[in-house]
């Protein structure tokens, strides 16, 4: 009964997955024609001609899939092809333009599943090449998040837990505390990093430095509150067998409240992970979050979204952990 | 009067009344409890039966008064009182043995880790537990199987003085009956002294050697102690015909349904409250009505 259900769920999860991408592949697949040419309007036409752009330069680069923005800005160099060609091409300008690999311009087609699937492959197939400083497999960019986080993280968990016991043992600390907890705990992560930048200023000890704050307050919360609501029949089974506070506090308070502390640990890592893609996203450099960023510069929609796939999965694979974690402490009353 | 093994002086104990005053829930409340005894105290709900327990285990504080046992008073918890709380209080994160270890590892801190297991398996034992229940969480467990470890946790740590707040309050009769005879074996084997509170009075007359009587609360006072003149070992289904039984239990029910109303409330203008001593004993009569029946059977009748 429970297997055949399991089963039917798996089945049905498969179908609809199924389907999506059916969809998607119909609306997405274009024949590999090579870039999609651009069509521009008669006032971008213009603006662009007005900018002493030769309509010859116009008509090959849109045919080439150069989007209008990025006309713009060839135009406003105020180069002639042939000198730009000499140079090495737009690309070399720092002008973000499609190359054989790129999807079709924003605003025009999005990447079918088959592109990403390919790309996919690469991915899992070769995740720790390193080619160059923005080129490098995915498996060691999310390893660089994965470190950041577990950095922030414990270190948040080493404050929060033991700070969190203190503030739920005493009832006066936390109603004084309570206070500070209540307005510094809404405010979002990216809200801390201008002030992390500006304070310490090192861009990697910044992003460590909002992972630990955006991670502290659930920790915190969730192991005061935890502690504070220990049963007061089981504190007095421990005050009866003439338990030092410190054994109290370690054999009857930290697995009553194990429950309610892995749960906060749990929001906690989710809160991490969705925190450092956005922190790298600002910061650049390493990471999977820069990598999003970085793919999305280049207009690499297929590795984008490859690169979105890994921070899913790994998001994923943490809850999980804490899942099974929350499993070993849970108890019956 | 010699001083007893537990004594409890002009105990008096006060909560705020929630309308800025004070409620006064028992006064200068005085009595003893000696080495060995099994006290069972009865009164209505709330006339402060836990709130004395409570004292008595260290776990709160009295507004004023001492308890002293073996002459030393008595201030925070300690493992020479064992509690069984009424909602039985296991972990419910250890297994039944080991909640039963947990407590026997502070009791004996120098004991090896065999040893508390032995010490703890015999005691589960004693209770009636056995086998694999012993390794089962307190969820896994019936109400009464929690209240045998419970029982057994306390009577492990071989604690001077015993106190159970209402150990049966929630279990059938069936079962209440086993572990009432298992409680009396086990303190019949011991000699701890236990202090039990309860609502049920043949459970009270079954298992005491002495029954304090609460009256009502507020201003309660513990006004009788009843000795339960029934020889040991007693046994549920012939202890009702024992000439006493039914002189005390009327007793006990005429104070709970009437009397204790009557007394209650009365300040006690700063004096010692001391219990009443009640002694009542038919086998004496009994015999002489056995002598006079022989002679003029009739007299009985109009005596009765
Ligand atoms: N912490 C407290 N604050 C205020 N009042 C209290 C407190 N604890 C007990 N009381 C009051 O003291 C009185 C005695 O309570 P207690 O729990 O001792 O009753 P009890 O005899 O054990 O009753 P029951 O048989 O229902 O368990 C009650 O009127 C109760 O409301
Ligand atoms: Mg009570």
């Amino acid at each position: 009964m429970l297997r055949s259900f399991d089963v039917r769920s798996a089945l049905l999860s498969l179908a609809i997955l199924a389907s999506i991408l059916a969809v998607w592949q119909i609306t997405t697949h274009v024949p590999d024609t090579g870039p999609v040419s651009v069509v521009l309007s008669q006032d971008q036409m213009g603006r662009l001609l007005d900018k002493n752009m030769s309509s010859e330069d116009i008509e090959f680069y849109t045919s080439q899939g150069v989007a209008f923005l990025q006309l713009e800005q060839i135009a406003s160099l105020n180069l002639s092809r042939e000198i730009i060609d000499a140079a090495g091409g737009i690309r070399a300008l720092g002008i973000s333009v499609p190359d054989e690999n790129s999807a079709p311009a924003p605003g025009s087609l999005f990447p079918s599943p088959a592109k990403i699937g390919i790309e996919l492959w690469a991915t899992v197939t070769d995740p720790f090449y390193v080619a160059g400083t923005n080129d490098m497999g995915y498996g060691i960019q999310i390893g660089y998040s994965l470190l950041r986080v577990v950095i922030g993280y414990t270190l948040a968990a080493l404050v929060a837990i033991p700070l969190g016991f203190l503030i739920g043992m005493s009832p006066l600390a936390y109603k004084a505390l309570d206070p500070f907890i209540q307005v510094l705990k809404p405010i979002s992560p990216l809200a801390w990093m201008p002030i992390a930048l500006f304070t310490i200023g090192d861009s990697e000890l910044s992003s460590l430095f909002v992972i630990f704050v955006c991670s502290l307050w659930p920790m915190l919360t969730n192991t005061a509150f935890g502690v504070a609501s220990v049963r007061s029949d089981w504190v007095n089974v421990a005050r009866t067998h003439e338990l030092s506070t410190w054994r109290t506090a370690l054999t009857v308070i930290l697995p009553a409240a194990a429950p309610t502390i892995v749960t906060g640990m749990r929001i906690s890592i989710g809160i991490a992970w969705l925190v450092i893609v956005a922190a790298e996203m600002l910061v650049g450099g390493t990471g999977i979050g820069y990598v999003v960023w970085n793919e999305w510069n280049g207009l690499r929609l297929d590795r984008m979204i490859v690169a979105i796939l890994f921070i899913g999965v790994m998001g994923m694979l943490l809850d999980t952990a804490f899942a099974r974690l929350q499993r070993a402490v849970a108890y019956v009353e | 009067m010699a001083r007893s093994f537990l004594s409890i002086e002009r105990l008096t104990q006060q909560f705020p009344d929630g309308a800025g005053g004070t409620m006064t829930v028992f006064e200068n409340a005085t009595f003893g409890v000696e080495k060995g005894e099994f006290v069972c105290i009865l009164g209505h709900s709330g006339c402060g039966k836990s709130t004395i327990m409570n004292i008595l285990a260290g776990l709160a504080e009295p507004t004023s008064g001492v308890v002293k046992m073996d002459g030393e008073h008595v201030s925070g918890p300690s493992l020479d009182r064992g509690v069984v709380f009424q909602n039985y209080s296991l972990l419910p994160w250890l297994t039944a043995l080991k909640n039963v270890t947990f407590a026997v590892a502070a009791r004996f801190p120098k004991w090896t880790k065999q040893q508390v297991i032995e010490h703890s398996t015999a005691f589960l034992e004693k209770v009636g537990l056995t086998g694999d229940a012993i390794h089962r969480k307190p969820s896994q467990l019936s109400g009464g199987m929690r209240q045998r470890v419970s029982i057994a946790r306390a009577f492990a740590n071989e604690p001077k003085l015993l106190l159970l707040d209402e150990p049966f309050g929630a279990l059938d009769a069936l079962t209440r009956g086993t572990i009432q005879d298992e409680l009396i074996n086990v303190w019949s084997q011991t000699e701890q002294t236990v202090f039990m509170i309860t609502h049920d009075i043949d459970e009270a007359i079954l298992l005491a050697d002495r029954i304090l009587l609460m009256t009502n609360g507020p201003l309660a006072r513990v006004a009788e102690s009843v000795e339960i003149t029934i020889p040991r070992p007693r046994n549920r289904t012939e202890i009702v015909e024992h000439p006493n039984y039914y002189a005390i239990r009327n007793h006990l029910v005429q104070f709970l349904g009437q009397r204790s109303k009557e007394l209650s409330g009365m300040s006690s203008d700063d004096i010692d409250q001391r219990p009443q001593s009640v002694h009542i004993d038919k086998t004496a009569d009994l015999d002489i009505q056995a002598d006079a029946m022989h002679e003029n059977p009739r007299l009985r009748a109009i005596s009765e």
